[in-house]
Protein backbone atom coordinates (compact mmCIF):
# COMPACT_ATOMS: atom_id res chain seq x y z
CA UNK A 1 0.00 0.00 0.00
CA UNK A 2 1.69 3.22 -0.79
CA UNK A 3 1.83 6.23 1.20
CA UNK A 4 1.48 9.71 -0.81
CA UNK A 5 2.34 13.04 0.15
CA UNK A 6 1.03 15.57 -1.66
CA UNK A 7 2.99 19.11 -1.44
CA UNK A 8 0.78 21.89 -1.37
CA UNK A 9 1.74 24.91 -3.52
CA UNK A 10 -0.01 28.29 -1.65
CA UNK A 11 -0.24 32.54 -2.19
CA UNK A 12 -1.57 34.77 -0.07
CA UNK A 13 -3.37 32.02 2.02
CA UNK A 14 -4.77 30.53 -0.95
CA UNK A 15 -3.99 26.95 -2.44
CA UNK A 16 -2.94 26.73 -5.97
CA UNK A 17 -5.65 25.26 -8.18
CA UNK A 18 -3.26 22.78 -9.37
CA UNK A 19 -3.09 21.08 -6.14
CA UNK A 20 -6.58 19.24 -7.20
CA UNK A 21 -4.58 17.76 -10.36
CA UNK A 22 -1.53 16.69 -8.19
CA UNK A 23 -4.66 15.03 -6.03
CA UNK A 24 -5.76 13.44 -9.08
CA UNK A 25 -2.08 12.13 -10.44
CA UNK A 26 -2.25 10.27 -6.79
CA UNK A 27 -5.29 8.77 -6.46
CA UNK A 28 -4.62 5.94 -8.95
CA UNK A 29 -1.11 4.86 -7.40
CA UNK A 30 -3.50 3.88 -4.77
CA UNK A 31 -2.93 4.21 -1.01
CA UNK A 32 -3.01 6.98 1.37
CA UNK A 33 -3.10 10.90 0.09
CA UNK A 34 -1.35 13.18 2.60
CA UNK A 35 -1.49 17.09 1.67
CA UNK A 36 1.15 18.83 3.19
CA UNK A 37 1.05 22.89 3.90
CA UNK A 38 4.14 24.68 4.81
CA UNK A 39 3.44 28.20 5.65
CA UNK A 40 3.81 30.80 8.36
CA UNK A 41 0.21 30.30 9.25
CA UNK A 42 -1.35 27.46 7.12
CA UNK A 43 -4.94 27.59 8.07
CA UNK A 44 -7.12 29.26 5.63
CA UNK A 45 -4.34 26.71 2.85
CA UNK A 46 -5.60 23.05 4.81
CA UNK A 47 -9.25 24.04 4.95
CA UNK A 48 -8.98 24.54 1.69
CA UNK A 49 -6.91 21.30 0.59
CA UNK A 50 -9.35 19.19 3.23
CA UNK A 51 -11.61 19.48 1.02
CA UNK A 52 -10.28 18.21 -2.41
CA UNK A 53 -11.47 14.80 -3.22
CA UNK A 54 -9.39 11.47 -2.06
CA UNK A 55 -7.21 13.55 0.23
CA UNK A 56 -7.05 11.19 3.43
CA UNK A 57 -5.28 14.15 5.69
CA UNK A 58 -4.14 17.68 5.56
CA UNK A 59 -0.70 17.89 7.36
CA UNK A 60 0.07 21.64 8.52
CA UNK A 61 3.27 22.75 9.45
CA UNK A 62 3.66 26.29 10.53
CA UNK A 63 7.15 28.04 11.02
CA UNK A 64 8.25 31.39 10.30
CA UNK A 65 11.20 29.77 8.01
CA UNK A 66 8.30 28.84 5.36
CA UNK A 67 6.81 32.53 5.47
CA UNK A 68 8.35 33.24 1.66
CA UNK A 69 8.61 30.03 -1.10
CA UNK A 70 12.56 29.62 -0.61
CA UNK A 71 13.67 25.91 -1.59
CA UNK A 72 16.25 25.69 0.40
CA UNK A 73 14.06 26.30 3.34
CA UNK A 74 11.21 24.50 2.28
CA UNK A 75 13.16 21.35 0.80
CA UNK A 76 14.68 19.98 4.43
CA UNK A 77 10.72 20.82 5.73
CA UNK A 78 9.55 18.53 2.83
CA UNK A 79 12.48 15.63 3.67
CA UNK A 80 12.10 15.72 7.38
CA UNK A 81 7.87 15.08 6.76
CA UNK A 82 8.89 12.48 4.21
CA UNK A 83 9.94 9.94 6.01
CA UNK A 84 7.58 6.59 5.72
CA UNK A 85 6.08 8.14 2.36
CA UNK A 86 6.33 6.34 -0.19
CA UNK A 87 5.66 8.82 -2.76
CA UNK A 88 6.02 12.45 -2.59
CA UNK A 89 4.75 14.69 -5.53
CA UNK A 90 4.74 18.48 -6.34
CA UNK A 91 2.68 20.33 -8.79
CA UNK A 92 4.68 20.63 -12.49
CA UNK A 93 4.93 24.72 -11.84
CA UNK A 94 7.76 26.99 -11.28
CA UNK A 95 7.38 26.00 -7.73
CA UNK A 96 7.39 22.53 -8.02
CA UNK A 97 10.48 22.17 -10.65
CA UNK A 98 12.12 24.29 -7.66
CA UNK A 99 11.47 22.71 -4.77
CA UNK A 100 11.38 18.65 -6.27
CA UNK A 101 14.88 18.66 -6.64
CA UNK A 102 16.59 19.16 -3.51
CA UNK A 103 14.22 17.01 -1.70
CA UNK A 104 15.02 14.48 -4.35
CA UNK A 105 18.99 15.17 -3.97
CA UNK A 106 18.15 15.09 -0.15
CA UNK A 107 16.76 11.75 -0.31
CA UNK A 108 19.52 9.85 -2.48
CA UNK A 109 16.32 9.34 -5.04
CA UNK A 110 16.39 10.21 -8.50
CA UNK A 111 13.04 12.11 -9.69
CA UNK A 112 10.79 11.84 -12.78
CA UNK A 113 9.63 15.63 -13.79
CA UNK A 114 6.00 16.09 -15.34
CA UNK A 115 4.41 13.07 -15.34
CA UNK A 116 1.84 12.72 -17.20
CA UNK A 117 0.23 9.13 -16.86
CA UNK A 118 0.03 6.86 -14.16
CA UNK A 119 0.16 2.70 -14.60
CA UNK A 120 1.14 2.01 -11.59
CA UNK A 121 2.98 2.69 -8.13
CA UNK A 122 6.23 2.43 -9.70
CA UNK A 123 5.42 3.32 -13.56
CA UNK A 124 4.44 6.31 -15.25
CA UNK A 125 4.49 8.29 -18.11
CA UNK A 126 6.58 11.34 -18.92
CA UNK A 127 7.21 13.39 -22.05
CA UNK A 128 10.80 14.11 -23.43
CA UNK A 129 11.85 16.83 -25.93
CA UNK A 130 9.11 18.86 -25.47
CA UNK A 131 6.48 16.74 -25.86
CA UNK A 132 7.76 14.92 -28.77
CA UNK A 133 8.28 11.49 -27.68
CA UNK A 134 7.03 9.90 -24.32
CA UNK A 135 8.36 7.69 -22.16
CA UNK A 136 7.46 5.00 -20.07
CA UNK A 137 9.62 4.87 -16.50
CA UNK A 138 10.01 2.36 -14.10
CA UNK A 139 11.05 4.24 -10.76
CA UNK A 140 13.75 2.09 -8.02
CA UNK A 141 13.47 1.10 -4.78
CA UNK A 142 12.99 3.89 -2.47
CA UNK A 143 10.63 6.66 -1.97
CA UNK A 144 9.31 7.86 -5.29
CA UNK A 145 9.77 11.67 -5.75
CA UNK A 146 7.75 13.38 -8.99
CA UNK A 147 6.43 16.54 -10.39
CA UNK A 148 3.13 16.58 -11.87
CA UNK A 149 2.11 17.79 -15.34
CA UNK A 150 -0.81 19.92 -15.01
CA UNK A 151 -2.44 19.89 -18.11
CA UNK A 152 -2.54 15.99 -18.32
CA UNK A 153 -4.76 15.87 -15.02
CA UNK A 154 -8.11 17.20 -14.65
CA UNK A 155 -8.83 18.62 -10.56
CA UNK A 156 -10.89 16.39 -8.34
CA UNK A 157 -14.06 17.98 -6.66
CA UNK A 158 -14.40 19.87 -3.80
CA UNK A 159 -16.34 17.56 -2.21
CA UNK A 160 -14.23 16.20 0.21
CA UNK A 161 -13.79 16.50 4.62
CA UNK A 162 -10.41 15.07 5.48
CA UNK A 163 -8.85 15.76 8.97
CA UNK A 164 -6.44 18.85 9.56
CA UNK A 165 -3.65 17.37 10.86
CA UNK A 166 -0.39 19.85 12.65
CA UNK A 167 3.08 18.82 12.75
CA UNK A 168 5.69 20.57 13.49
CA UNK A 169 9.38 20.53 11.73
CA UNK A 170 12.75 21.95 13.07
CA UNK A 171 13.43 24.09 9.97
CA UNK A 172 15.10 27.51 10.44
CA UNK A 173 15.52 29.97 8.02
CA UNK A 174 18.94 30.00 5.86
CA UNK A 175 20.42 33.25 6.32
CA UNK A 176 21.66 32.81 2.54
CA UNK A 177 18.82 33.65 0.94
CA UNK A 178 16.72 36.53 1.24
CA UNK A 179 13.56 36.99 -0.42
CA UNK A 180 12.93 40.60 -1.88
CA UNK A 181 9.19 40.37 -3.51
CA UNK A 182 7.34 39.44 -6.29
CA UNK A 183 5.79 41.64 -9.00
CA UNK A 184 3.04 39.85 -10.56
CA UNK A 185 0.59 40.61 -12.73
CA UNK A 186 -2.44 41.30 -11.01
CA UNK A 187 -5.57 40.36 -13.53
CA UNK A 188 -9.18 40.01 -13.11
CA UNK A 189 -8.96 37.31 -16.09
CA UNK A 190 -9.43 33.57 -15.60
CA UNK A 191 -6.02 32.81 -14.68
CA UNK A 192 -4.22 31.14 -17.54
CA UNK A 193 -3.26 28.00 -16.15
CA UNK A 194 -6.48 26.85 -15.00
CA UNK A 195 -8.89 28.41 -17.43
CA UNK A 196 -11.30 26.81 -19.58
CA UNK A 197 -10.87 29.02 -22.66
CA UNK A 198 -7.68 31.12 -23.59
CA UNK A 199 -6.80 33.42 -26.53
CA UNK A 200 -3.39 33.72 -27.33
CA UNK A 201 -1.80 36.21 -29.55
CA UNK A 202 1.26 36.23 -31.31
CA UNK A 203 4.23 38.31 -33.15
CA UNK A 204 1.52 39.54 -35.47
CA UNK A 205 0.04 41.93 -33.10
CA UNK A 206 2.37 43.80 -34.14
CA UNK A 207 2.70 45.95 -30.58
CA UNK A 208 1.86 46.16 -27.33
CA UNK A 209 -1.27 48.37 -27.74
CA UNK A 210 -2.41 46.00 -30.90
CA UNK A 211 -2.74 42.91 -28.40
CA UNK A 212 -6.20 45.23 -26.87
CA UNK A 213 -7.83 43.28 -29.61
CA UNK A 214 -6.66 39.97 -27.86
CA UNK A 215 -7.67 41.39 -24.44
CA UNK A 216 -11.17 42.76 -25.66
CA UNK A 217 -12.27 39.44 -27.27
CA UNK A 218 -10.94 37.43 -24.26
CA UNK A 219 -13.18 39.53 -21.92
CA UNK A 220 -16.10 38.82 -23.82
CA UNK A 221 -15.92 35.09 -23.99
CA UNK A 222 -14.31 34.73 -20.14
CA UNK A 223 -11.31 33.56 -21.51
CA UNK A 224 -8.06 33.49 -19.84
CA UNK A 225 -4.86 35.65 -22.05
CA UNK A 226 -1.58 33.98 -23.23
CA UNK A 227 0.94 34.98 -25.80
CA UNK A 228 3.34 33.31 -27.84
CA UNK A 229 7.49 33.46 -27.27
CA UNK A 230 8.11 35.90 -30.44
CA UNK A 231 5.07 38.38 -28.70
CA UNK A 232 6.99 37.86 -25.25
CA UNK A 233 10.31 38.50 -26.44
CA UNK A 234 9.05 40.99 -28.62
CA UNK A 235 8.19 42.92 -25.74
CA UNK A 236 4.25 43.24 -26.16
CA UNK A 237 3.03 41.09 -23.10
CA UNK A 238 5.04 39.90 -20.03
CA UNK A 239 7.15 36.85 -19.86
CA UNK A 240 4.35 35.16 -17.48
CA UNK A 241 2.14 35.22 -20.37
CA UNK A 242 4.11 33.28 -22.55
CA UNK A 243 2.41 29.85 -23.67
CA UNK A 244 4.54 27.15 -24.75
CA UNK A 245 7.75 24.60 -23.94
CA UNK A 246 9.41 27.30 -21.82
CA UNK A 247 6.58 28.84 -20.56
CA UNK A 248 3.12 27.54 -19.21
CA UNK A 249 1.68 24.39 -20.29
CA UNK A 250 -2.32 24.43 -20.52
CA UNK A 251 -5.13 22.59 -21.34
CA UNK A 252 -8.05 24.66 -21.78
CA UNK A 253 -11.18 23.59 -23.68
CA UNK A 254 -10.72 26.00 -26.52
CA UNK A 255 -8.37 27.66 -27.13
CA UNK A 256 -7.69 30.18 -29.82
CA UNK A 257 -4.08 30.89 -31.61
CA UNK A 258 -4.27 34.31 -32.96
CA UNK A 259 -1.25 35.64 -35.47
CA UNK A 260 0.02 32.57 -34.14
CA UNK A 261 2.72 30.58 -36.73
CA UNK A 262 2.93 27.26 -34.43
CA UNK A 263 6.41 26.82 -33.81
CA UNK A 264 7.04 23.14 -32.39
CA UNK A 265 7.45 25.32 -28.92
CA UNK A 266 5.05 26.81 -28.86
CA UNK A 267 3.13 23.59 -30.03
CA UNK A 268 4.01 21.61 -26.98
CA UNK A 269 2.21 23.74 -24.73
CA UNK A 270 -1.13 23.48 -26.05
CA UNK A 271 -1.06 19.81 -27.45
CA UNK A 272 -3.85 18.72 -24.48
CA UNK A 273 -6.34 21.91 -25.21
CA UNK A 274 -9.38 19.72 -26.61
CA UNK A 275 -10.34 22.38 -29.58
CA UNK A 276 -7.84 24.40 -31.07
CA UNK A 277 -8.89 27.51 -33.38
CA UNK A 278 -6.61 29.29 -35.23
CA UNK A 279 -6.84 32.47 -37.10
CA UNK A 280 -3.51 33.67 -39.03
CA UNK A 281 -2.85 35.42 -42.34
CA UNK A 282 -0.51 32.31 -43.61
CA UNK A 283 -2.72 29.67 -45.10
CA UNK A 284 0.70 28.06 -44.80
CA UNK A 285 1.38 28.48 -41.09
CA UNK A 286 2.36 25.33 -39.17
CA UNK A 287 -0.57 26.20 -36.66
CA UNK A 288 -3.41 24.62 -39.17
CA UNK A 289 -1.58 21.84 -38.94
CA UNK A 290 -3.01 21.28 -35.23
CA UNK A 291 -5.77 23.16 -35.47
CA UNK A 292 -9.45 21.83 -35.39
CA UNK A 293 -10.79 24.80 -36.80
CA UNK A 294 -8.73 27.30 -38.81
CA UNK A 295 -9.26 30.55 -40.47
CA UNK A 296 -6.98 32.31 -43.00
CA UNK A 297 -7.46 36.30 -43.14
CA UNK A 298 -6.25 39.10 -41.20
CA UNK A 299 -6.95 39.26 -37.73
CA UNK A 300 -7.56 42.95 -36.90
CA UNK A 301 -10.57 42.53 -39.16
CA UNK A 302 -11.84 39.05 -38.80
CA UNK A 303 -11.26 39.08 -34.23
CA UNK A 304 -14.04 42.24 -33.56
CA UNK A 305 -16.25 40.03 -36.07
CA UNK A 306 -15.57 37.29 -34.32
CA UNK A 307 -16.47 39.14 -30.97
CA UNK A 308 -19.38 40.77 -32.14
CA UNK A 309 -21.11 37.20 -33.40
CA UNK A 310 -19.77 34.83 -30.36
CA UNK B 1 36.68 34.35 -8.41
CA UNK B 2 35.99 31.17 -10.20
CA UNK B 3 32.41 30.16 -11.70
CA UNK B 4 31.84 26.91 -13.29
CA UNK B 5 29.23 26.43 -15.92
CA UNK B 6 27.79 23.24 -16.92
CA UNK B 7 26.92 22.57 -20.49
CA UNK B 8 25.40 19.09 -22.08
CA UNK B 9 25.55 18.37 -25.71
CA UNK B 10 21.86 17.65 -26.90
CA UNK B 11 20.27 17.00 -30.30
CA UNK B 12 19.91 20.31 -31.73
CA UNK B 13 16.78 21.83 -30.97
CA UNK B 14 15.80 22.29 -34.92
CA UNK B 15 15.90 18.70 -35.48
CA UNK B 16 12.47 17.34 -35.67
CA UNK B 17 12.59 14.15 -33.31
CA UNK B 18 11.76 10.77 -34.41
CA UNK B 19 11.28 7.71 -31.99
CA UNK B 20 12.80 4.39 -32.87
CA UNK B 21 9.57 2.07 -34.31
CA UNK B 22 10.98 -0.19 -32.08
CA UNK B 23 9.82 2.02 -29.13
CA UNK B 24 13.66 1.83 -27.34
CA UNK B 25 14.17 5.46 -27.75
CA UNK B 26 14.43 8.34 -30.26
CA UNK B 27 16.64 8.76 -33.47
CA UNK B 28 20.41 10.22 -32.26
CA UNK B 29 22.44 8.85 -34.93
CA UNK B 30 23.21 11.09 -38.25
CA UNK B 31 21.58 13.86 -36.33
CA UNK B 32 22.99 17.47 -35.85
CA UNK B 33 24.09 18.08 -32.00
CA UNK B 34 24.60 21.16 -30.68
CA UNK B 35 25.46 22.96 -26.47
CA UNK B 36 21.39 22.95 -24.96
CA UNK B 37 20.15 25.92 -25.69
CA UNK B 38 20.23 26.91 -22.10
CA UNK B 39 23.61 26.17 -21.34
CA UNK B 40 24.58 28.80 -24.02
CA UNK B 41 23.13 31.30 -22.38
CA UNK B 42 24.44 29.99 -19.03
CA UNK B 43 28.15 30.45 -20.81
CA UNK B 44 26.88 33.85 -22.51
CA UNK B 45 26.27 34.95 -18.54
CA UNK B 46 29.58 33.97 -17.53
CA UNK B 47 31.53 35.29 -20.13
CA UNK B 48 29.21 38.61 -19.81
CA UNK B 49 29.92 38.51 -15.70
CA UNK B 50 33.69 38.05 -16.48
CA UNK B 51 33.76 40.84 -18.53
CA UNK B 52 32.64 43.01 -16.09
CA UNK B 53 35.05 42.05 -13.57
CA UNK B 54 32.49 40.08 -11.41
CA UNK B 55 34.08 36.49 -12.13
CA UNK B 56 37.86 35.30 -13.17
CA UNK B 57 37.88 32.22 -14.42
CA UNK B 58 35.14 30.22 -16.21
CA UNK B 59 35.71 26.51 -16.15
CA UNK B 60 33.32 24.42 -18.65
CA UNK B 61 32.23 20.92 -17.29
CA UNK B 62 30.28 18.53 -19.53
CA UNK B 63 29.99 14.34 -18.87
CA UNK B 64 29.40 12.05 -20.71
CA UNK B 65 31.35 10.10 -23.91
CA UNK B 66 33.75 11.10 -26.49
CA UNK B 67 31.73 13.47 -28.78
CA UNK B 68 30.58 15.75 -25.29
CA UNK B 69 34.51 17.20 -26.65
CA UNK B 70 33.03 19.49 -29.01
CA UNK B 71 30.78 20.87 -26.58
CA UNK B 72 33.34 21.44 -24.22
CA UNK B 73 35.49 23.06 -27.56
CA UNK B 74 32.26 25.36 -27.95
CA UNK B 75 32.47 26.62 -24.49
CA UNK B 76 36.09 27.33 -24.71
CA UNK B 77 35.43 29.43 -27.70
CA UNK B 78 32.62 31.14 -25.83
CA UNK B 79 35.28 32.07 -23.91
CA UNK B 80 35.57 29.90 -20.75
CA UNK B 81 39.00 29.50 -19.51
CA UNK B 82 39.66 25.72 -18.46
CA UNK B 83 37.08 22.75 -19.58
CA UNK B 84 36.58 19.51 -17.66
CA UNK B 85 35.44 16.38 -19.43
CA UNK B 86 33.80 13.96 -16.94
CA UNK B 87 34.28 10.63 -18.99
CA UNK B 88 30.68 8.69 -18.79
CA UNK B 89 29.35 6.20 -21.23
CA UNK B 90 25.79 5.89 -21.64
CA UNK B 91 22.80 7.18 -20.49
CA UNK B 92 23.08 9.97 -17.18
CA UNK B 93 20.60 10.85 -15.21
CA UNK B 94 20.33 14.06 -13.30
CA UNK B 95 21.10 12.98 -9.67
CA UNK B 96 24.35 11.37 -10.50
CA UNK B 97 25.62 14.66 -13.15
CA UNK B 98 25.04 16.60 -9.85
CA UNK B 99 26.81 14.55 -7.79
CA UNK B 100 29.75 14.32 -9.93
CA UNK B 101 29.51 18.40 -10.80
CA UNK B 102 29.51 18.77 -6.66
CA UNK B 103 32.90 16.97 -6.28
CA UNK B 104 33.98 19.68 -9.40
CA UNK B 105 32.83 22.58 -7.35
CA UNK B 106 34.27 21.34 -4.10
CA UNK B 107 37.90 20.42 -5.77
CA UNK B 108 38.12 23.62 -7.61
CA UNK B 109 36.82 25.97 -4.54
CA UNK B 110 34.12 27.59 -7.03
CA UNK B 111 32.20 30.64 -6.09
CA UNK B 112 29.46 30.36 -8.64
CA UNK B 113 27.69 27.24 -10.54
CA UNK B 114 25.87 28.80 -13.40
CA UNK B 115 23.65 25.90 -15.25
CA UNK B 116 20.65 25.99 -17.76
CA UNK B 117 17.40 25.24 -16.41
CA UNK B 118 16.70 22.59 -18.63
CA UNK B 119 18.07 20.36 -20.83
CA UNK B 120 16.05 19.77 -23.86
CA UNK B 121 16.40 16.17 -24.02
CA UNK B 122 15.24 14.89 -21.05
CA UNK B 123 13.35 17.69 -20.09
CA UNK B 124 14.52 17.07 -16.33
CA UNK B 125 14.99 20.33 -14.72
CA UNK B 126 17.06 18.79 -11.94
CA UNK B 127 20.62 18.78 -11.94
CA UNK B 128 21.18 23.07 -10.51
CA UNK B 129 18.92 21.91 -8.06
CA UNK B 130 20.11 18.84 -6.96
CA UNK B 131 23.90 20.29 -7.11
CA UNK B 132 22.64 22.87 -4.80
CA UNK B 133 21.17 20.73 -2.23
CA UNK B 134 23.74 18.50 -2.03
CA UNK B 135 26.28 21.51 -1.22
CA UNK B 136 23.70 22.86 0.78
CA UNK B 137 24.15 26.05 -1.11
CA UNK B 138 21.46 28.99 -2.17
CA UNK B 139 19.38 28.62 -5.42
CA UNK B 140 17.89 30.63 -8.10
CA UNK B 141 16.45 28.90 -10.27
CA UNK B 142 14.67 30.15 -13.87
CA UNK B 143 16.94 33.49 -13.67
CA UNK B 144 16.36 36.20 -15.93
CA UNK B 145 18.60 38.41 -14.35
CA UNK B 146 21.37 38.29 -12.46
CA UNK B 147 23.74 41.50 -10.83
CA UNK B 148 26.50 40.74 -8.32
CA UNK B 149 27.94 43.02 -6.21
CA UNK B 150 30.66 41.39 -4.20
CA UNK B 151 29.58 38.39 -2.42
CA UNK B 152 26.16 38.68 -3.12
CA UNK B 153 23.75 37.86 -6.18
CA UNK B 154 20.19 39.67 -6.98
CA UNK B 155 18.28 37.41 -8.98
CA UNK B 156 15.29 38.38 -10.60
CA UNK B 157 13.73 34.80 -11.13
CA UNK B 158 10.50 33.93 -14.02
CA UNK B 159 8.21 32.15 -12.34
CA UNK B 160 4.63 31.74 -12.81
CA UNK B 161 3.50 34.63 -11.00
CA UNK B 162 5.59 36.62 -12.16
CA UNK B 163 9.20 38.04 -11.74
CA UNK B 164 10.70 37.27 -8.36
CA UNK B 165 13.56 38.60 -6.88
CA UNK B 166 15.83 36.83 -4.95
CA UNK B 167 19.09 37.89 -3.25
CA UNK B 168 21.67 35.31 -2.29
CA UNK B 169 25.19 34.73 -0.86
CA UNK B 170 27.70 32.95 -3.07
CA UNK B 171 28.79 30.53 -3.08
CA UNK B 172 25.47 29.33 -4.99
CA UNK B 173 23.60 27.87 -7.56
CA UNK B 174 21.73 30.02 -10.48
CA UNK B 175 20.28 28.42 -13.51
CA UNK B 176 19.50 30.32 -16.75
CA UNK B 177 16.29 30.53 -18.25
CA UNK B 178 15.42 32.12 -21.42
CA UNK B 179 15.68 35.58 -21.16
CA UNK B 180 18.58 35.82 -19.11
CA UNK B 181 20.67 37.07 -22.46
CA UNK B 182 21.17 36.31 -25.92
CA UNK B 183 24.29 34.35 -26.85
CA UNK B 184 26.27 36.10 -29.07
CA UNK B 185 27.40 34.31 -32.32
CA UNK B 186 31.06 32.62 -31.86
CA UNK B 187 33.78 34.41 -34.09
CA UNK B 188 36.46 31.88 -36.41
CA UNK B 189 39.09 32.95 -34.75
CA UNK B 190 37.74 32.04 -30.90
CA UNK B 191 36.71 28.87 -32.27
CA UNK B 192 40.38 28.39 -33.93
CA UNK B 193 41.63 29.20 -30.70
CA UNK B 194 39.36 27.08 -28.44
CA UNK B 195 40.65 23.77 -30.53
CA UNK B 196 44.46 24.45 -29.03
CA UNK B 197 43.26 24.47 -25.58
CA UNK B 198 44.18 21.23 -23.42
CA UNK B 199 40.56 19.56 -21.69
CA UNK B 200 41.10 17.68 -18.14
CA UNK B 201 39.66 14.30 -18.61
CA UNK B 202 38.53 12.79 -15.09
CA UNK B 203 36.41 10.10 -14.38
CA UNK B 204 33.24 9.39 -11.55
CA UNK B 205 35.82 7.23 -10.21
CA UNK B 206 38.75 9.59 -9.91
CA UNK B 207 35.82 12.19 -8.08
CA UNK B 208 34.95 9.71 -5.85
CA UNK B 209 31.68 9.78 -7.19
CA UNK B 210 29.08 6.74 -7.35
CA UNK B 211 26.34 6.61 -10.10
CA UNK B 212 22.80 7.05 -8.50
CA UNK B 213 20.10 4.91 -9.03
CA UNK B 214 18.41 5.29 -11.86
CA UNK B 215 14.74 5.89 -13.21
CA UNK B 216 14.29 2.93 -16.28
CA UNK B 217 12.85 3.79 -19.39
CA UNK B 218 10.82 1.13 -20.56
CA UNK B 219 10.03 2.45 -23.32
CA UNK B 220 9.76 5.36 -25.59
CA UNK B 221 6.40 6.58 -28.25
CA UNK B 222 5.52 9.10 -30.45
CA UNK B 223 2.99 11.40 -29.02
CA UNK B 224 -0.79 10.83 -29.56
CA UNK B 225 -0.75 12.57 -32.60
CA UNK B 226 -4.20 15.35 -33.46
CA UNK B 227 -5.90 14.59 -36.04
CA UNK B 228 -6.13 17.65 -39.06
CA UNK B 229 -9.40 19.64 -38.56
CA UNK B 230 -11.52 21.83 -40.89
CA UNK B 231 -10.46 25.18 -42.37
CA UNK B 232 -13.83 27.57 -42.47
CA UNK B 233 -13.59 31.03 -45.09
CA UNK B 234 -15.77 32.69 -43.07
CA UNK B 235 -16.51 34.41 -39.44
CA UNK B 236 -20.02 32.95 -39.25
CA UNK B 237 -18.42 28.98 -40.46
CA UNK B 238 -16.30 29.45 -37.69
CA UNK B 239 -18.96 30.51 -35.40
CA UNK B 240 -21.67 27.66 -36.26
CA UNK B 241 -18.52 25.00 -36.12
CA UNK B 242 -18.02 26.35 -32.28
CA UNK B 243 -21.71 25.65 -31.50
CA UNK B 244 -21.83 22.27 -33.13
CA UNK B 245 -18.98 21.42 -30.86
CA UNK B 246 -21.12 22.96 -28.45
CA UNK B 247 -18.36 25.96 -27.50
CA UNK B 248 -20.20 28.92 -28.50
Amino acid sequence: MSKILVVAEHAEGKLNAGVAKVIAAATPIGGEVHVLVLAADGASVAAEAAKLAGVTKVLVADNAAHATPIAANLAPSVVEVAAGYTHVLFPGTTFGKDVAPRVAAKLGVPQVSDVMAVHSATSFDKPIYAGNAITTVETPAGTMVATVRLASFTAVAATGSAAIEKVSVATVAAAHTRYKGLEAQKSARPDLQSAAKVVSGGRALGSSENFKVIFDFADKIGAGVGASRAAVDSGYVPNDMQVGQTGKIIAPSLYFAIGISGAIQHLAGIKDAKVIVAINKDADAPIFEVADIGLVGDLFTLVPELQAKM
Amino acid sequence: MKAIVSVKRVVDYNVRIQVKPDGSGVVTDGVKHSMNPFDEIAMEEAVRLKEKGKITEIIAVTMGGAKNEETLRTALAFGATKAIHIKEEGEIQPLTAARAFAAVFKKEGASLFIAGKQAIDDDANQTGQMLAALLDLPQATFAGKVSIEGNVATVVREVDAGLETLEIDLPAVITADLRLNEPRYLKLPDIMKAKRIPIEAVTLADLGVTAAAAVKVIKTTPPPSRSKGVMVKTVDELVAALKAKGLA
